[in-house]
């Protein structure tokens, strides 16, 4: 039980008062930017890294946790309150959620939805320290051959699983591999700096994140902004009645189990697992009449599925370092910050911090609930902010933490590059994760395949390792035919079962 | 069901069916037409009108492949800017092919691939993908802008508004290192809130004024932040 005398020496970094109060203060501050309409999770992780530049590693990791779970509650409040959710993950919420809302059960939705996220929260959790240390485990003995195998896995699930397109995506994610490149190399080769000295270090992930997330979505909102905002459902103190509670608590359960091995795999994200809970919710409930017209098992299972997956998803970002959202992205440049690579060596060398970051996840998880239920009248006030004093807000707090990275005003020209971009890519529909998720494994699968084929001299076969390496590149190869096998192997076989 | 219907499907999976690649087990996609064969060349005139409002649900025959043929729409207008995305992919591609190919021999033992092979790839990569997006734009594909709280997309772009935003960015960017962040970013909140269509200038000023002495003094004094004082050293 190695693992739970660590845990337990994690809660006691984290139990003192000043650290206590770091973790109310990122629970906070992240549900409050959390709940503004048009700032997403990982939006408001990238907005809020200035705020942890100060700080210790180990209080920084106890924001971040606080900031992850506010920000993700706080969208699902939004969604509830106001439908349109901006936040793929939330759109399910919405459906129910909303409609609650419309009928004058806002309070009941919201509890559910607080509860429901503790709920699935906390067991979450508890699944990542059960499974986080036999994925180390499998994680080390991995060679330069696999880990190059894994990182095109991440390349290939994030482009063509989770998007609409696949071309789109792949343009997405080259771009992102490109803005990878630009740096000085680790033979002293200056690629593609353009001659400009501040290149040289390569374009900073966290200027990249706050550029493409933030600027080019204030942009692109700003262009299309609807002049008259949408209607916020007034809401008073939350709570459940007995029926409520009767009808929540499965639903978090199943939820819970199809969200957090969703967001562990590489082709994670909330979408799919939200949607299979709403679907499967709606087959068991006794009162199916009411799908559509707000139905509280419709918020509870979807609510309960988002926040599972979010735990979830730091299974391999911290065991293997490898993002599968855009929020584990950004958390994952909130690391580097630090000087801090995530990945099984991170488990032997900064043993604490991580268990520290785990136990905040507990805590942070508690405090949102404490919090959350007598201040949603306080955060669906919030949803009346102004436009042009939040998306103003938002450029400025943005310029604000691209700029104190490195202190440069070359870097606020470079945000409003990456802005543009950011802003291109949402008029024509190209996903933003891929790009996000190559700039920052980019140079790494680099690395790695560079490494491997310097043992083989060369040659190519040096990128394929052990059993691993084949599963994955079998997998990257079903993904990437799965159209052409869809059209001449599923549906054949389909139409000859229904025929027969 | 209609969580995943609010986002057509255009030249490629839509999301439901990549639900069927991974939950084999509880498959939520409406039941696939019992003989998709016989109805993906005839679900086209529907599929015509459902693409154009998000909220109909998006026809599971259109999206059985990559820009199959009956995806071409002929009612839609076709949205020739994406050949400009194209143009850009090019344009990324020749430039990353030809600084690489600036690089010089930097090959040795330790490192037999060098700098040069991963940007050649990444810039070939990238030309043909511009060619492949260019088939699919001309076969009709579109891809769909994205959707938000406050965003409404049945709107032209405001380019005013943007071009105001912009402004004001590049102000505070040129003025940052010169005026200090607490003049440099009231300018860029004020440039923005009024950019953005709020004109309440006297409002709106004191705001900027006070969040930017706030940040300043909450993160470049209390937490060390990079910010500069400028033009202000010695007097906040």
């Amino acid at each position: 039980m190695d693992n739970f005398a660590n845990l337990l020496d994690g809660f006691a970094n984290v139990l003192t008062p000043m650290n206590l109060l770091i973790a109310l203060l990122g629970v906070t501050i992240g549900t409050a930017v959390g709940v503004l309409p048009g700032i997403g999770p990982a939006m408001t992780v990238a907005l809020l890294l200035p705020v942890t530049y100060g700080m210790e590693p180990t209080q920084a990791f106890i924001m971040f946790a606080g900031i992850f779970y506010g920000g993700m509650y706080g969208g699902s409040t939004t969604s509830i309150l106001l439908n349109t959710p901006g936040e793929s993950s939330s759109v399910v919420t919405a459906i129910e959620g909303n409609k609650m809302a419309k009928a004058g059960r806002a309070a009941q939705a919201l509890a559910t939805a607080a509860i429901g996220s503790f709920v699935a929260g906390t067991i979450a959790t508890v699944l990542l320290v059960l499974v986080i240390s036999p994925m180390v485990s499998f994680a080390v003995s991995l060679g330069a051959p696999d880990y190059f195998a894994v990182m095109l896995l991440a390349f290939v699930a994030v482009t063509a699983v989770l998007g609409a397109s696949r071309v789109r995506g792949f343009a997405a994610l080259l771009l992102g591999l490109t803005i990878g490149v630009v740096g000085i190399d680790q033979t002293g080769q200056q690629r593609l700096t353009l001659g400009i000295p501040q290149l040289a270090d390569g374009i900073d992930v966290v200027v990249v994140a706050v550029g493409i997330f933030a600027v080019g979505e204030a942009l692109w909102i700003a262009a299309h902004l609807r002049r008259k905002s949408g209607e916020v459902i007034p809401v008073g103190q939350p709570w459940l009645g007995r029926e409520d509670w009767k009808r929540s608590w499965k639903p978090w359960l199943r939820g819970t189990a199809f969200g957090f091995p969703f967001g562990a795999v590489p082709a994670g994200g909330a979408e799919i697992p939200t949607f299979l809970s709403y679907v499967t919710e709606k087959r068991l409930s006794k009162h199916p009449e009411e799908f559509g017209r707000g139905a509280i098992e419709g918020v509870a299972g979807p609510e309960a599925a988002n926040n599972a997956s979010a735990a979830g998803t730091l299974v391999p970002l911290l065991a293997i370092g490898l993002p599968t959202n855009a929020t584990a992205a950004v958390m994952l440049a909130a690391f580097r910050q630090y000087g801090i690579q995530p990945g099984p060596l991170l488990f032997e060398r900064e043993s604490a911090l991580v268990w520290t970051l785990i136990a905040s996840l507990f805590v942070g998880n508690l405090l949102l609930l404490v919090l959350n239920l007598p201040l949603a009248p306080a955060w669906a006030r919030l949803l009346r902010i102004p436009r042009p004093y939040l998306y103003a807000g938002i450029l400025f707090f943005a310029s604000m933490g691209a700029y104190a990275v490195n202190a440069q005003p070359f870097d606020l020209f470079l945000l409003l590059v990456l802005g543009l971009l950011g802003f291109g890519m949402r008029r024509f529909g190209l996903p933003i994760l891929p790009l996000i998720v190559g700039v920052i494994l980019g140079p790494l699968a680099e690395l790695q395949g560079r490494r491997a084929l310097q043992l083989s001299g060369g040659e190519l076969h040096g990128l394929i390792g052990g059993w691993v390496s084949w599963l994955i590149y079998a997998t990257v190869a079903v993904v990437l035919l799965w159209p052409l096998i869809g059209r001449f192997v599923v549906r054949p076989l389909r139409g000859r079962l229904v025929t027969g | 069901m209609s969580g995943m219907t609010t986002r057509p499907d255009r030249g490629g999976d839509p999301p439901p069916r990549s639900a069927t690649g991974t939950g084999s087990g509880v498959t939520p996609v409406p039941a696939q037409p019992a003989g998709p064969e016989e109805t993906t060349p005839v679900g086209d005139p529907t599929a015509a009108g459902a693409e154009r409002t998000p909220a109909v649900p998006a026809p599971p025959a259109a999206g059985t492949g990559p820009a199959t043929p009956a995806d071409a729409d002929p009612a839609r207008r076709p949205d020739r800017a994406q050949y400009g995305v194209c143009a850009f992919l090019v344009l990324v591609g020749g430039l990353v092919i030809a600084d690489a190919s600036r690089i010089g021999h930097a090959v040795n033992s330790a490192d037999p691939i060098g700098p040069k092979p991963v940007p050649i790839l990444l810039g070939v990569l990238l030309l043909i993908v511009a060619a492949i997006y260019a088939v699919d734009v001309a076969r009709g594909g579109a891809g769909e802008p994205e959707a938000g709280e406050d965003v409404d997309l049945s709107s032209p772009i405001d380019w005013r508004t943007v071009l105001l935003l912009i402004g004001a960015f590049l102000v505070n960017a040129v003025l940052i290192d010169r005026l200090g962040w607490v003049i440099s970013g009231t300018l860029l909140f004020w440039g923005s809130a009024y950019a953005l269509g709020n004109r309440h200038y006297v409002r709106n000023l004191l705001i900027a004024v006070a969040l930017s002495l706030i940040t300043f003094y909450t993160f470049a004094i209390g937490l060390g932040v990079n910010l500069p004082a400028g033009v202000l050293q010695g007097i906040l």
